[in-house]
């Protein structure tokens, strides 16, 4: 019979080993999927973890892993400081879709205008319109105690539909012909997110990500606020005697997981996507949940991860080209990792042993 | 806009219509909640009930059948959130939260080549006089058999979780897991069933939109419902009679605002579209006030030592 015991404390060598248990395990699950859906599974997994590194067009797909890798950090980065303090922000998603709205109305405010200063003005606009929205479950929690996790994401079907309304309204591009969709910010030089050198797909999102990493790091080991955040969500208890504010924390959280959520989208609008249109998100804000948690809520480990998750990203879209994979399959993919993850964890914090059911006498 | 094309006995009817889905679902993550497990993947199973009770009642041409297949589907996906909380002990809000994603994955998948065909009919009752009265008649006695099914589970929930042994025993374990384990309830068994009873129930759910409420498949078409079912609880304060309640005001906010849409009121359709979840959270800012309902070991994980 198998019997669970609790550590003294979680092992730290599982803790950096579990999530590659994860991703092993989920191969293989992956692999099984692959061939239940009639593709060779080794060749199916090799396309999507080894062909966009190293493969014959891998040039052109490394790029493309700090372009999907970016985003994907970034918002990582702010969801791991909530996440670890027991404050559950999932509405990313909404908090990126606002802050790219916000990010190219700025921009466009200015069209034609060629100045230096309508870029930086884009990037306030886009964190101030993430924080907005993320001020919002940030308020009510504090002030009337009402649940962040459904209020954040009742706001990214509010987001969804204030985005449509936005392509379809006030931000249409007049030269458009009636299509949806703003003016394309790459016809636009002063709001143009390009490479920042060229033919890397670093532009000034990644850039922003690497910041955020650094900062976070140096955030949670070496200050106050950091430490207020660890100690909260590892004894709440003990987080409160030692005279640690919730109320500042959930807004503190909050606001930064929805501001670096808001210049995700900002960066994404003004680079890589270009507009703002009808399908403008693709789901990162709930991806990044996946990378959090797979980082183990660590900086270094949510950059790790997210680059692996934009492989994932990658490589599915070249199965999909190559091998007639579904795009669903890789959705599914990405799910299962989360899964798996969770599983195994149960090692980091439990042993298992093996028992003889004892009788009581 | 055109105000008096607005049938009041069609609105209502289609009211009731539009709060089955959420209703059912709510009633499922309810038992699972006073068992105290949060379930943060009601999402992620109605999606898979829906694509299953479509592609089942597709190849099948039977509702029931479907109907059934989707329930089964909902509660297997809600097992793998069952292994994970209780077995293998990880966090709640996370495994619910990898179930969402992982449901909408695999609805995604398997329902590739359903897309844009139509379903069999689930049929309308028709009870000789009853369906005929004026307005009672469109309104109350003329619908499908789930709807009534969904007021029946309310019912019955608030029956056994009142007044037999099974449901002392299970909000026993939501309140305190450790008293109820010392009295020897099997905590772990209680809560596997009421999770699994959760997720036949956001099967069913699921299944009734792809089913009744559209009917048709498309990627993602719950949006949102699940969460909404959620906030449901939240908002019935985990009482299944408010629950129905709840949903009937939830299903009237939807219905109404797609009615004042094809009404062609002077506000955009993306601004009416918003408002069943803008009032969703103006909801929980009201109830939120009142925590002392929540089932006290509510989302907390049980491992019993020794």
């Amino acid at each position: 019979m198998l019997k669970l015991e609790k550590r003294p404390q979680p092992s730290r060598t599982l803790a950096y080993l579990t999530p590659v248990f994860a991703v092993v395990i989920t191969m293989i699950a992956g692999g099984l999927l692959f061939a239940a859906l009639g593709k060779n599974p080794v060749e199916a997994i090799r396309t999507i973890f080894w062909d966009p590194l190293f493969g014959e067009f891998a040039f052109y797909y490394r790029p493309q892993l700090l372009v999907k890798g970016g985003p994907l950090i970034l918002i990582a980065i702010g969801l791991s400081l909530g996440f670890r303090a027991g404050i559950w922000n999932i509405g990313a998603e909404g908090q990126y879709i606002m802050g790219a709205i916000f990010g190219a109305a700025m921009g466009l405010a200015f069209y034609p205008t060629e100045a230096w200063y309508i870029f930086p003005l884009m990037i306030i606009a886009g964190a101030f319109g993430g924080w907005l929205w993320a001020m919002v479950p940030a308020l009510l929690k504090v002030k009337f105690g009402t649940n962040e996790i459904l209020v954040s994401l009742m706001l990214v079907y509010v987001a969804e539909q204030l985005l449509a309304s936005m392509s379809l309204g006030l931000l249409k591009n007049p030269e458009g012909h009636g299509f949806p969709g703003s003016r394309n910010l790459k016809d636009y030089p002063a709001a143009f997110n390009d490479e920042l050198i060229t033919g890397t797909g670093m532009h000034g999102g990644v850039l922003t990500a690497f910041l955020a990493v650094i900062f976070a790091y140096i955030l949670l080991n070496r200050h106050m606020l950091g430490f207020s955040i660890r100690l909260t969500g590892e004894a709440p208890r003990a987080a409160r005697f030692a005279g640690v504010k919730p109320n500042r924390l959930i807004v503190f959280c909050l606001g930064m997981s929805g501001l670096l959520a808001g210049l995700a989208g900002m960066f994404e609008v003004s680079g890589p996507s270009g507009q703002v249109s009808i399908d403008f998100n693709t789901g990162y804000g709930f991806t990044a949940i996946i990378v959090a948690f797979l980082g183990r809520l660590h900086p270094i480990g949510i950059l790790l991860a997210g680059l692996l998750m934009a492989l994932t990203y990658i490589g599915g879209e070249i199965a999909q080209g190559n091998l007639g994979l579904p795009a669903a399959a890789i959705q599914l993919f990405q799910g299962m990792l989360l899964f798996f993850l969770l599983a195994v964890d149960l090692l980091t914090n439990y042993k298992i042993r093996i028992s003889k059911r004892k009788v009581a006498k | 806009m055109n105000l008096s094309a607005i049938d009041p006995a069609l609105l209502l009817a289609s009211l009731m219509v539009a709060a089955t889905p959420i209703l059912i679902a709510a009633i499922g993550e309810l038992v699972a909640e006073r068992a105290g497990v949060l379930n943060l993947g009601v999402e992620g199973m109605m999606i898979t009930g829906a694509i299953v009770g479509f592609a089942v009642t597709v190849e099948t041409g039977s509702p029931a059948i479907g109907f059934l297949a989707a329930a089964a589907g909902g509660a297997l996906l809600s097992f793998l959130f069952a292994l994970l909380t209780q077995f293998a002990l990880a966090n709640q809000v996370a495994s619910g939260l990898a179930l969402t994603l992982f449901g909408l994955g695999l609805s995604a998948l398997m329902g590739q080549n359903y897309v844009g065909i139509k379903p069999p009919r689930t049929e309308s009752l028709n009870i000789p006089l009853l369906s005929d009265l004026p307005f009672f008649g469109t309104v109350v006695f003329s619908h499908d058999l789930m709807v009534y099914f969904g007021i029946a589970l309310v019912a019955a929930t608030w029956t056994v979780l009142k007044y037999s042994r099974i449901g002392l025993v299970l909000r026993a374990v939501g309140e305190n897991h450790d008293a109820a384990h010392a009295l020897g309830y099997k905590v772990v068994r209680i809560r596997i069933a009421a999770i699994m009873f959760g997720g036949a129930c956001a099967g069913l759910g699921g299944a009734y939109i792809s089913l009744v409420r559209v009917p048709q498949w498309t990627e993602g078409m719950t949006a949102g419902a699940g969460w909404i079912a959620l906030a449901l609880v939240v908002f019935a304060s985990w009482k299944p009679w408010r629950v129905l309640l709840g949903a009937w005001i939830f299903g009237g906010v939807s219905v109404l605002q797609l009615n004042l849409q094809a009404a062609g009121l002077a506000i955009p359709a993306e601004y009416l579209s918003m408002s069943p979840y803008l009032i969703t959270i103006l909801v929980l800012v009201i109830m939120s006030a009142d925590r002392s309902r929540a089932p006290a070991s509510l989302g907390r994980i049980f491992h019993a030592s020794g």
